[in-house]
């Protein structure tokens, strides 16, 4: 079994982020591998320990620092990489309709039965792409995946929806977003950082595989406005009064 | 704006880490790679129990271990012999990431690295199999027996004494200040073979003969065990011997320098911490209607601290660098990266107490504890006024 695991390079969450007018400023920022990201990686090689996946291969679409985050996936355990290039901002113009497509047309190429992928990326949000991916190649999906079996070709996934937990069970191929509590990835120690340095790393440009259309335009980025102080009441008549004037509750 | 006594938890991690840390100005891909394996395994494995080790005096071996799993306690022994296969760069990048997590069970680690190089350097096959692969997994724990009650400084006049018998050598005599002391499975000890000659023996724990005092109660480094070693008679074969006999001097001298880098790098780890929870500190602490971070003279004294973190920072690498491209000057640079390096880092330690006012005295608030632990790196590995001795001469030479 062959397993396709998409990452993606974002800006690190610990980070203070500096917003320009033409959206959030990456000039020297430090960047890291998308968590959610990290967690399917993660998994794929827990499947591959399980003996239930015979290859993991990484995939990024982005400049040539985004190799970064495929060498992290191949120190982590992944066999091979694919690194798609291009020079269009990937928190901007790489856009989850686009990955899909750029996606699909390698699970065509390589013949997988599994894709892993993180549930949303921490710099756009859109958690979009790997449903996307499903609907495109007509495959089955499980997103928000916390917990994952496979036997005999079967895939069960335990998925942390609003309600609670949702198990669904298909037949792979297939594709499962990961969440959260799936894993927590192990580190990388310094032989396995050293052994990736020979693992396959094929680059791609992008146009080969597709074309980014940029149908969704960013319009305005704005930071968050600055909380207002709060303050204290006397009693329960002024808070009364205050959550109706001032936060407009009732 | 957080509320400072009740917010602050204890083990907190800074909120603004210094990026510059990463500063890539000798750093390759493949190290910024191996740092951030370090740093994230300091973050979650070290620094959330570093305060409990310090007070409990508690010796991590569990997490030595898995630092060693990590590839840490053989970093610049060679691969054939069953080590990572790095460079002093890349040692000094992990040690310096490692012990922002923890500073004392890092400089424990920098010497098991020592010796560990020390057996790969000079060691036979036979010693180099038995030992090295233990060593890589914190199978078996090592320290450096060189300095003597009487000996410090001038460690050439050690008294400690090993005579040939049959086919043995007979060790008398005691070795102080010894890091691992009573904990560690094997002792590299630098003792007299004749009159003149310095060697290199191993010596096993469980040896008949071989005692310890009892634990040094420390200024700093509580979570490292330190011992004297005490021999009354051991005997061991001379199969034990490190190297050549006469040759034990040279040898301490060929692992001093990266030494000295390695104790550096621990001294910048420490730092690094200590100027992220001032940093935090000055944002949250108000007076006078105020952040402190809005106060000229803190904001002066915040400047010092980082221009004097990063340029410690630089000597150290360059000094590192040096010694991987076996440059003709690299113990003028060592011992110049060693000596400044942990004088500014102490002192900014210092002065980040300081900053932190009465909360700085406190335990809860850590800074003082990383006091403590980078005190004691102005003075081992070679006190900081023999490394102006060996600066001087080496130039006015």
């Amino acid at each position: 079994m062959k397993v396709l695991v998409a990452v993606k390079r974002v800006v690190d969450s610990g980070i203070k982020v500096r917003v320009k007018p033409e959206g959030i400023d990456l000039q020297g920022v430090k960047m890291t591998i998308n968590p959610f990201c990290e967690i399917a990686v993660e998994e794929a090689v827990r499947l591959k320990e399980k003996k239930l996946i015979a290859e993991i291969v990484a995939v990024t679409i982005g400049p040539k620092q985004g190799a970064e985050s495929l060498r992290h996936a191949l120190a982590l355990g992944a066999d091979k990489a694919i690194h798609v290039t291009t020079e269009a901002r990937i928190d901007q113009a790489v856009q989850p309709l686009d990955v899909a497509n750029i996606l699909a047309k390698l699970v065509e190429r390589d013949n997988y039965n599994l894709v892993l992928m993180g549930k949303q990326s921490i710099d756009d949000d859109f958690n979009q792409t790997g449903q996307m991916l499903a609907g495109l190649l007509d495959w089955p999906q499980a997103t928000f995946a916390s917990n994952i079996q496979i036997t005999d070709g079967v895939a069960q996934v335990i998925r942390e929806i609003d309600g609670g937990l949702q198990t669904v069970k298909f037949k792979l191929p297939g594709v499962i977003t990961c969440d959260l509590r799936l894993n927590q990835p192990r580190f990388a120690s310094v032989p396995n950082i050293m052994k990736a340095k020979s693992k396959p790393l094929e680059t791609i440009p992008l146009d080969k595989l597709g074309k980014l259309h940029n149908s969704i335009q960013i319009t305005k980025t704005e930071a968050p406005a600055v909380r207002k102080g709060g303050a204290i009441v006397e009693n329960v008549d002024v808070l009364l009064q205050k959550l109706r004037t001032e936060a407009k509750l009732f | 704006m957080q509320i400072i006594r009740n917010r602050f938890m204890v083990n907190h991690i800074p909120r603004f880490g210094f990026k510059y840390m990463s500063d890539s100005t000798f750093l390759n891909e493949e190290h910024l790679q191996i740092q951030k394996a370090a740093l994230d395994f300091a973050k979650e494995k070290m620094l959330p129990y570093s305060a409990e080790w310090d007070k409990k005096h508690h010796f991590p071996k569990d997490v030595l271990r898995e630092l060693a799993a990590m590839g840490f306690s053989t970093i610049y022994v060679k691969q054939e012999s069953g080590g990572v296969g790095l460079d002093r760069l890349t040692a000094s990048v992990i040690f310096e990431a490692l012990s922002y997590g923890d500073v004392t069970t890092t400089a424990y680690l920098t010497i098991q690295n020592m010796c560990a190089y020390m057996v790969d350097q000079f060691g036979n096959e036979e010693q180099k199999k038995t030992w090295i692969p233990r060593f890589g997994t914190f199978d078996a724990f090592a320290s450096y027996c060189l300095t003597e009650p009487n000996s410090g400084s001038d460690s050439k006049n050690m008294k400690t004494f090993a005579k040939k018998d049959g086919n043995d050598y007979v060790i008398n005599g005691s070795k102080c200040f010894i890091s691992g002391g009573s904990v560690s499975d094997v002792y590299l000890v630098m003792c007299k073979t004749s009159e003149k000659d310095v060697s290199c023996i191993l010596v096993e724990k469980g040896t008949p003969g071989l005692s310890f005092g009892k634990l040094e109660d420390k200024m700093g480094w509580n979570a490292s065990p330190t011992a004297m070693v005490l021999f009354d008679n051991v005997r061991v074969p001379q199969s034990n011997l490190l190297g050549k006999e006469g040759n034990g001097f040279k040898m301490a001298m060929s692992a001093l320098d990266g030494g000295r880098i390695n104790i550096a790098s621990c001294s910048l780890g420490g730092a690094s911490f200590a100027f992220d929870l001032t940093k935090d500190y000055l944002h949250d602490r108000k007076q006078f209607g105020q952040p402190l971070a809005a106060f000229q003279g803190l904001q002066f004294k915040f400047a010092d601290m980082a221009t004097n973190l990063v340029t410690s920072r630089l000597i150290v690498r360059q000094a590192a660098q040096m010694i991987d491209n076996s440059h003709p000057d690299k113990t003028l640079y060592s011992a110049m990266a060693k000596r400044y390096a942990t004088d500014s880092c102490f002192n900014l330690a210092n002065e980040a107490l300081q900053l932190h006012g009465g909360y700085g005295y406190l335990r809860e608030y850590q800074v003082e504890r990383i006091v403590r632990d980078l005190r004691v790196h102005q003075i081992l590995e070679g006190t900081n006024e023999i490394m102006k001795v060996i600066i001087s001469r080496n130039l006015l030479k």
